[in-house]
C-alpha cells in the first residue's frame, strides 16, 4: 500500500479510536435523540407533574365571567379547567396551598370591565398565569366593544391583521416561501460548517503539534515526505469528519422521522429540507469542501510550527477568530443578503465559504460571481497548501522556546532548496 | 555501495553549520562522529537523510542521491528520541516499520524476535510512556533497524543507557554490521567510537579537523602516553626533551610525549635511579586526540 494511504489510515484510525472522539460522539448522538424526542420528554414530565388538568379556583363578584373564560382556554387546548369557588379569599388561599388548586384568580370589575388578581405558590411558572390573562383579555375586548355597542363584524375587521405580501419583481428572485426554507438552511449550513471547522482544524492542529512535541516526526519526516503528511493528516481528518457527520445525519434523520407525528410542523418542513434545490445542495457541499481544506491546510501549517503541546491552542487562537468573523458576518447576513458589505466579503476567500453560501442560498447571484469566488477560494486553498507544504518541511524541524508567527520565516529558511 | 559527502555545505542565514565536509563511508563499515556540541553533526546527518538540503556539495549512496522512495533502505536513530506516547509498542512499532515499505506480518515477526532480544516480550502490548527511559530507547532503536536497512544512522545511540543496556545495544549493533550494515554513528563517548569504529571523523564548528582510519590517525598525531610506575621522585623527567607534559599520580607519573625516540630518552634517564615496577608505552586514547583536535581551538 502506498504511504500515503497507510498514514492516512493510521491517522483516521487512531482518531477513531481516541477516548475523546467516542466521548463526543456519544455525547452528540444522545443531544440530537434527545432533541428530536423533546416533546415527548416534556410531556412525559409535565404529565407526570399535574395528571393533565390545572384546576383553578375562582372567586369575586362576576359570577358569569367564568363561562366565557372557560370556553376561551377550551379553544386554544389548553388543559386549565376553572372552577367556581364558594368561600372567602382567606379560604382559597389556604386550598392553594393545600395543593387542592394551582392557583385561584381574584376577578373585580371597575365600570364593567373586568379585572383580576392571580394567586399561586409560586408565580415563577407563567404559562398558567399567562394563559388566563389572555383569555381575560379577550373577555374584556368582547365586553368593552358590547358597552360601546360596536358591531361584533367592525370589531373583527379592526382586529384582523392586515394582508400584506411581498412580491418580487425579478422573475428569478428568490419568492418567499424559498427565502424563508433557504435561511433555515443557509443557518443550518453555516452551524455545521462553524463546528466542524473549529473541530476538525483544531484536530488536525493537535495532531500536527503531538506528533512534533513527542519527537517522533524526525523519524516519520526520514520515511515519508511532509508534504504527504501534512495531506494524510487533512484527509484522514476529513474522512474522520465525514463519518461522523454522516452518523449524526442518519441517526437525526431515523430519530426525526420516527417522532414526525408528534412534531406538528416536521422539522424538514422547517429547514426547506423536503422540496430543497439540487443546485442549493451542490453548492453546500462544494463550498463546504473546499472551506473545509482552506481551514484544514492553515490548521496543519499552523500546528507544524508548534514545539509544545500547549502552545498549539494559542498559535491557532486566529485561526478561531478569523472563523467566528465569518460566522458573525454570516449571521448578519442573514437578514441583509444584498448588503454591500456581504457582497464584498464574500469575496474574501476565508470568508468566501460562508457568506457566498448565504448569498447564493438567498439572492440570486449571477453565475460568473459564484466561479469567480470559487476560483479565488481554489487558489488561495492551493497557494496555501504550497506554502503550507514548506512551512511544515521546515517548522517540523525547528524546535524553539516560543511558538509564534514569527517561526513562520524561520521555518521557510529551513525548509529553503538551494 | 558507499556513502559518498562531496564538498557539503549547509548555511543558515549567516551561520554555517557545516562547512565543506567530504567524506568517503566505505560499505559495511562503521564510521564514527565526533564532535563537541553544536559541531553539525545532527545537521549532516539530517542532510544526509534527505531532511535539509545542503546548500552546496553533493550526498550519493551508491551513486544516487537518497530521496523518499529509497527510505526502506535507511534506518534513523535521531538523537532527540520521539514516539507516540499514546501508542502501544506493537502498534507504533508496525506503523513506522510500514512507513519504511515493510508489510504488516513481516513487521511483526521481526518486532517479536527483537524484543525477545532485548528481554522485554512483555511491553509489546504496553503504551510507550508507560516503559521506563531506557526501554524506550531500545524501542526506538527497534524502529530504527526493524526494516534491515542498508544505511543505518545512529546519533547519540548510547546516551542515557545504563552500562548494562549498553552492552546490549553495542553487541546488537556489532551484529548488524557483520550482516552487512553501513552504520554512521556519532557520540560524545570517545571509548565507544574507539571500540567500535574503523574510520572516524572529527567535527569542530562544521569543519572535519580529523578524518580517516583509526590506527592511521592515532599513528599520525603521533604524541603518546608513558606510565611510569616508580619508588622514587621522578618530577625530574618534564625537564627531558620531548615530553610535553607531566602529571603526577600516586604510584608515580604519566607522561605524554612528542614521539618514541622521547620514550627512549625517558626509559635511559630513569636507570640506576632505583625500581622501576611499571614502563608502559601507550597509544593516544582518541579521548587526548579529541582533546587535542578540539579543546585547541576553545582557547
Amino acid at each position: 500500500m502506498n504511504k500515503f494511504f497507510i498514514m492516512l489510515a493510521h491517522t483516521y484510525l487512531n482518531r477513531l479510536k481516541s477516548k475523546s472522539f467516542l466521548i463526543t460522539t456519544g455525547v452528540t448522538l444522545l443531544l440530537i435523540i434527545g432533541l428530536a424526542n423533546f416533546e415527548t420528554i416534556t410531556e412525559r414530565f409535565t404529565g407526570k407533574e399535574s395528571d393533565g388538568n390545572q384546576q383553578v379556583a375562582v372567586i369575586g363578584e362576576r359570577e358569569g365571567l367564568q363561562q366565557p373564560l372557560q370556553s376561551y382556554l377550551d379553544q386554544q387546548d389548553s388543559s386549565i379547567e376553572l372552577a367556581a369557588f364558594e368561600g372567602t379569599k382567606e379560604e382559597a388561599e389556604q386550598a392553594v396551598k393545600d395543593g387542592q388548586y394551582t392557583a385561584f384568580i381574584d376577578i373585580a370589575e371597575t365600570d364593567g370591565i373586568p379585572h383580576a388578581n392571580y394567586y399561586a405558590n409560586q408565580i415563577a411558572n407563567t404559562s398558567v398565569s399567562n394563559q388566563i390573562r389572555e383569555a381575560l383579555q379577550q373577555v374584556k375586548v368582547t365586553i368593552a366593544a358590547e358597552q360601546a355597542e360596536i358591531d361584533p363584524q367592525v370589531y373583527q375587521q379592526i382586529s384582523a391583521p392586515v394582508e400584506f405580501e411581498t412580491v418580487a419583481l425579478e422573475e428569478s428572485a428568490k419568492t418567499e416561501e424559498e427565502l424563508s426554507e433557504a435561511r433555515g438552511l443557509v443557518y443550518v449550513m453555516l452551524f455545521i460548517m462553524y463546528f466542524a471547522v473549529i473541530m476538525y482544524g483544531n484536530m488536525i492542529a493537535m495532531e500536527v503539534a503531538t506528533e512534533k512535541s513527542s519527537r517522533v516526526m524526525e523519524i516519520l519526516i526520514s520515511s515519508a515526505s511532509p508534504v504527504a503528511q501534512m495531506f494524510a493528516k487533512i484527509f484522514g481528518i476529513a474522512l474522520l469528519g465525514l463519518s461522523q457527520i454522516t452518523l449524526f445525519m442518519v441517526v437525526g434523520y431515523q430519530a426525526v422521522k420516527m417522532n414526525q407525528d408528534t412534531m406538528r410542523d416536521g422539522v424538514f418542513d422547517y429547514f426547506g429540507l423536503n422540496n430543497l434545490e439540487i443546485s442549493l445542495f451542490v453548492y453546500l457541499v462544494v463550498f463546504f469542501i473546499l472551506g473545509y481544506l482552506l481551514y484544514a491546510t492553515l490548521a496543519a501549517m499552523l500546528g507544524s510550527l508548534v514545539s509544545r503541546l500547549e502552545d498549539a491552542q494559542q498559535l491557532i487562537a486566529p485561526m478561531t477568530l478569523v472563523i467566528v468573523a465569518a460566522f458573525m458576518i454570516a449571521m448578519f447576513g442573514l437578514n441583509a443578503p444584498d448588503s454591500g458589505f456581504v457582497t464584498v466579503t464574500s469575496y474574501i476567500p476565508f470568508f468566501t465559504p460562508m457568506l457566498m453560501f448565504l448569498r447564493v442560498g438567498m439572492l440570486d447571484v449571477p453565475i460568473w460571481e459564484v466561479g469567480l469566488s470559487i476560483g479565488i477560494l481554489i487558489a488561495t486553498i492551493v497557494l496555501l497548501a504550497v506554502i503550507g507544504a514548506r512551512i511544515y518541511s521546515g517548522g517540523v524541524l525547528l524546535y524553539g522556546k516560543s511558538s509564534s508567527l514569527k517561526d513562520i520565516k524561520a521555518a521557510l529558511q529551513l525548509s529553503k532548496k538551494e | 555501495m558507499t556513502l559518498q559527502l562531496g564538498e557539503v555545505t549547509k548555511r543558515f542565514g549567516s551561520t554555517v553549520a557545516v562547512d565543506d565536509l567530504s567524506l568517503t563511508i566505505p560499505e559495511k563499515e562503521m564510521f564514527g562522529f565526533l564532535g563537541g556540541n553544536g559541531a553539525g553533526k545532527t545537521t549532516t546527518f539530517r542532510m544526509i537523510l534527505g531532511l535539509m538540503t545542503p546548500t552546496k556539495g553533493s550526498i550519493v549512496w551508491n551513486g544516487e542521491t537518497i530521496s523518499y522512495e529509497k527510505s526502506h533502505i535507511i534506518g534513523y536513530l535521531p538523537e532527540e528520541r520521539g514516539l507516540y506516547p499514546k501508542l502501544k509498542v506493537k502498534d507504533q512499532l508496525v506503523y513506522l516499520a510500514r512507513l519504511r515499505g515493510m508489510d504488516k506480518q513481516a513487521a511483526l515477526l521481526e518486532l517479536d524476535s527483537w524484543l525477545e532480544r532485548f528481554h522485554i516480550p512483555e511491553y509489546k502490548e504496553k503504551k510507550v510512556e508507560e516503559l521506563s527511559k531506557g526501554n524506550q530507547q531500545k524501542i526506538q532503536f527497534i524502529s530504527a533497524v526493524i526494516h534491515k536497512p542498508e544505511l543505518l544512522i545512529l546519533d547519540e545511540p548510547f546516551s542515557g543507557l545504563d552500562p548494562v543496556n549498553v552492552e546490549q545495544l553495542k553487541k546488537a549493533v556489532i551484529d548488524l554490521k557483520k550482516a552487512g550494515t553501513t552504520i554512521v554513528f556519532s557520540s560524545h563517548r570517545m571509548e565507544h567510537v574507539e571500540e567500535l569504529c574503523e574510520h572516524l571523523c572529527i567535527l569542530q564548528k562544521g569543519r572535519p579537523v580529523v578524518q580517516g582510519q583509526l590506527k592511521e590517525i592515532k599513528r599520525s598525531f603521533g604524541k603518546k602516553n608513558l606510565r611510569i610506575h616508580a619508588d622514587f621522585d621522578l618530577t625530574y623527567l618534564k625537564e627531558l626533551p620531548g615530553v610535553v607534559t607531566c602529571k603526577s599520580v600516586s604510584e608515580g607519573c604519566e607522561l605524554q610525549i612528542e614521539n618514541e625516540a622521547a620514550a627512549s630518552l625517558v626509559f635511559e634517564a630513569l636507570q640506576g635511579r632505583g625500581f622501576v615496577r611499571l614502563f608502559d608505552l601507550e597509544e593516544p586514547s582518541l579521548n587526548d586526540i579529541f582533546i587535542e583536535k578540539v579543546g585547541a581551538s576553545y582557547e
